[in-house]
């Protein structure tokens, strides 16, 4: 008697655990595509790699691109801001990263950066700011020449995207 | 106290019809026991007429954010112009949509007088814990809905409102920024998070109406806290919520509707940012952004934190003390050990309190002011001293204060013989 009632319990267990997990999984399949909708569409996704014409950039001139909807400075450094981006000791940085690091070799005159701030995201302010690179107005962030944090709640860098120089002055961004 | 629902119903059904729906749907019975014959200490000051008042303020916002919605197009193109639509083209779009847009800040003024009320009375005291959670809830889930309903007019303070705040979300470690396009609907903001805000906005009010819904059940289960705090000991404590306090209130709601009429007619703008009439770009941030002034003192805890705390960097520290202020109010029945529920008879705590009040203006000053020089000292100042109040003030006060003697009574402190 006792065996049986124990086989009938494991039974039933097995038959409320089969439940309860294909449950679980259906529920999981059903409310995935309810969040994933939420996701970036086709749409957005299809805008991901673009071209752009440096040549029209004088030396000391910087210009806001859009890439993926978002603002991307592009700046033709002049050799004093060059100069100053490399001459800082890594000690000074928050988010250590040489010069070099932040540009293509050969085309160092060229600083190519996500333009939101990495605090909170807004565009900071060109030429401004205690290190002649950027200043963000939301909360307080300087970033030098090279686009590196220098002080502020901002936690890195400003973001490099993935770009290649195609000739000198064309190049695709992402 | 606490004496069950059912217990000072005076309710008989005079007619056949309304026995006949008493025995179906007791809602008549449910009606009058709950707003209108329901106990209410007899000694309720004015600061206790603002939970009617923000009531009311709910029902004008879901009011005039329905009407709204009538007008207004969620698409990134149409968007600013559609709210310039209501205020000139739409007949009496003008007062509607200032009704809509100064009821936000008018909410928020009252919810700040009602949860300050609430903690120099001890109103989350037991047996009220629950009760005062669920308004904690409240308040937040204002927030969400203010701030979704900020973004709608797709200004440049809506455009880089959305930007900052969604921004909070991709301090997460590891799944920050896959959470953040997932918020956004792209990898900035742009029209699916518009989309999906207008949705949300038009939601988030009905949540709050069901959770305001649990607030006064909650309340309803143990009675109202008063301003001396000693529990209701006899019916001679009580007078009955109609018409003694439904006129104390309506007379509440008549003052408090002053000045917001003032400002709905003559300014009513002043509380908004100017910034806000340049339809969104995300190329150019406004020179100094600045949050609505309801959030003020908890941006100014954001932005206070700009130095690394150990493996935590600024951003994620930022986002977790901003997050902190907010969370540390549920916990505050557990933090506030004392027996004594008023202030009035805690003489360290009133002190404490209006300290721990001026702090907060402080912070709110300081959110508005811009990030440099003295203010970002003070800015830290205060945020530590915010904290401090929870968790080192108010357990260390619970201890070592000598509260003064309470009254034996409601009846006793009404008739003047409580300060023997």
């Amino acid at each position: 008697m006792a065996t049986q009632a124990e086989h009938h319990g494991t039974r039933r267990d097995f038959i409320f655990v089969a439940t309860a997990a294909v449950g679980g999984v259906g529920v999981v399949a059903t409310v995935w595509p309810l969040i994933n909708q939420l996701n970036p569409d086709a749409s957005t996704l299809a805008l991901a790699s673009i071209e752009f014409d440096l040549s029209a950039i004088e030396e000391g001139q910087s210009v806001t691109i859009l890439w993926r909807g978002l603002p991307v400075f592009v700046r033709h450094r002049t050799q004093k801001e060059i100069d100053e981006a490399k001459a800082v000791p890594m000690a000074d940085l928050k988010d250590p990263e040489t010069d070099e690091q932040r540009t293509k070799p050969g085309h160092e005159q060229w600083l190519i950066m996500i333009a939101n701030c990495t605090h909170l995201g807004c565009v900071p302010v060109g030429e401004s700011g205690e290190y002649d690179g950027w200043f963000c107005p939301c909360h307080g962030s300087v970033y030098d020449t090279a686009g590196r944090i220098r002080k502020g709640p901002a936690p890195k860098n400003l973001v490099l995207p993935p770009y290649d120089f195609i000739s000198d002055t064309l190049v695709q961004i992402g | 106290m606490g004496a069950p629902m059912s217990e000072h119903s005076t309710y008989t059904p005079g007619t056949g019809i309304e026995k006949w729906l008493d025995e179906r749907l007791p809602i008549i019975r449910f009606s009058k026991e709950h707003l209108m014959d329901f106990p209410t200490p007899k000694n309720l000051n004015y600061w206790w007429t603002f939970g009617a008042i923000l009531a009311i303020m709910l029902v004008v916002q879901i009011v005039t954010g329905v009407i709204l919605a009538m007008h207004y197009t969620p698409n990134v193109a149409l968007a600013f112009d559609s709210v310039e639509h209501i205020k000139r083209d739409v007949n009496g779009g003008r007062i509607i949509q200032a009704v809509h847009s100064v009821g936000a800040s008018m909410f928020f003024a009252a919810v700040y007088v009602h949860i300050f009320r609430g903690m120099y009375f001890g109103s989350y005291k037991a047996p009220r814990e629950i009760l005062w959670i669920l308004g904690v809830l409240i308040f937040v889930l204002m927030m969400a809905t203010a701030f979704m309903g900020y973004v709608l007019p797709w200004g440049q303070m809506s455009f880089w409102a959305a930007t900052v705040i969604t921004n909070i979300f991709g301090a997460i470690p590891v799944l920050g920024n896959p959470i953040l396009e997932l918020l956004r609907g792209g990898f900035s903001v742009g029209n699916p998070t518009l989309n999906r805000f207008f949705s949300l906005h038009y939601l988030l009010p009905f949540v709050i109406a069901a959770v305001v819904v649990l607030h006064i059940w909650a309340l309803h289960v143990p009675g109202n806290n008063n301003p001396i705090g000693v529990d209701v000991k006899s019916s001679r404590d009580t007078v009955p919520f109609h018409p003694y306090y439904t006129m104390k209130d309506l007379y509440g709601v008549v003052l408090f509707a002053i000045p917001f009429a003032w400002f709905v007619f003559f300014a009513p703008d002043i509380l908004g940012h100017p910034d806000n009439y340049v339809m969104a770009n995300s190329q150019v941030t406004p020179a100094h952004i600045v949050p609505e002034w309801y959030f003020l003192p908890f941006y100014a805890i954001l932005r206070a934190i700009d130095f690394n705390i150990l493996f935590i960097n600024s951003q994620l520290g930022g986002v977790i003390f901003f997050g902190g202020s907010i969370v540390i109010l549920f916990f505050l029945p557990w933090l506030d050990t004392s027996k004594v529920r008023s202030g009035t008879f805690r003489p360290m705590f009133k002190w404490f309190y209006w300290l721990f009040v001026i702090n907060f203006l402080a912070l709110a000053y300081l959110g508005a002011a811009p990030a440099e020089g003295v203010y970002v000292i003070l800015a830290k100042i205060c945020t530590a001293y915010y904290f401090a109040h929870f968790i080192i003030v108010l357990p260390v006060l619970s201890r070592i204060e000598k509260p003064r003697p309470l009254p034996a009574s409601i009846s006793e402190s009404v008739l003047g013989k409580a300060h023997a």
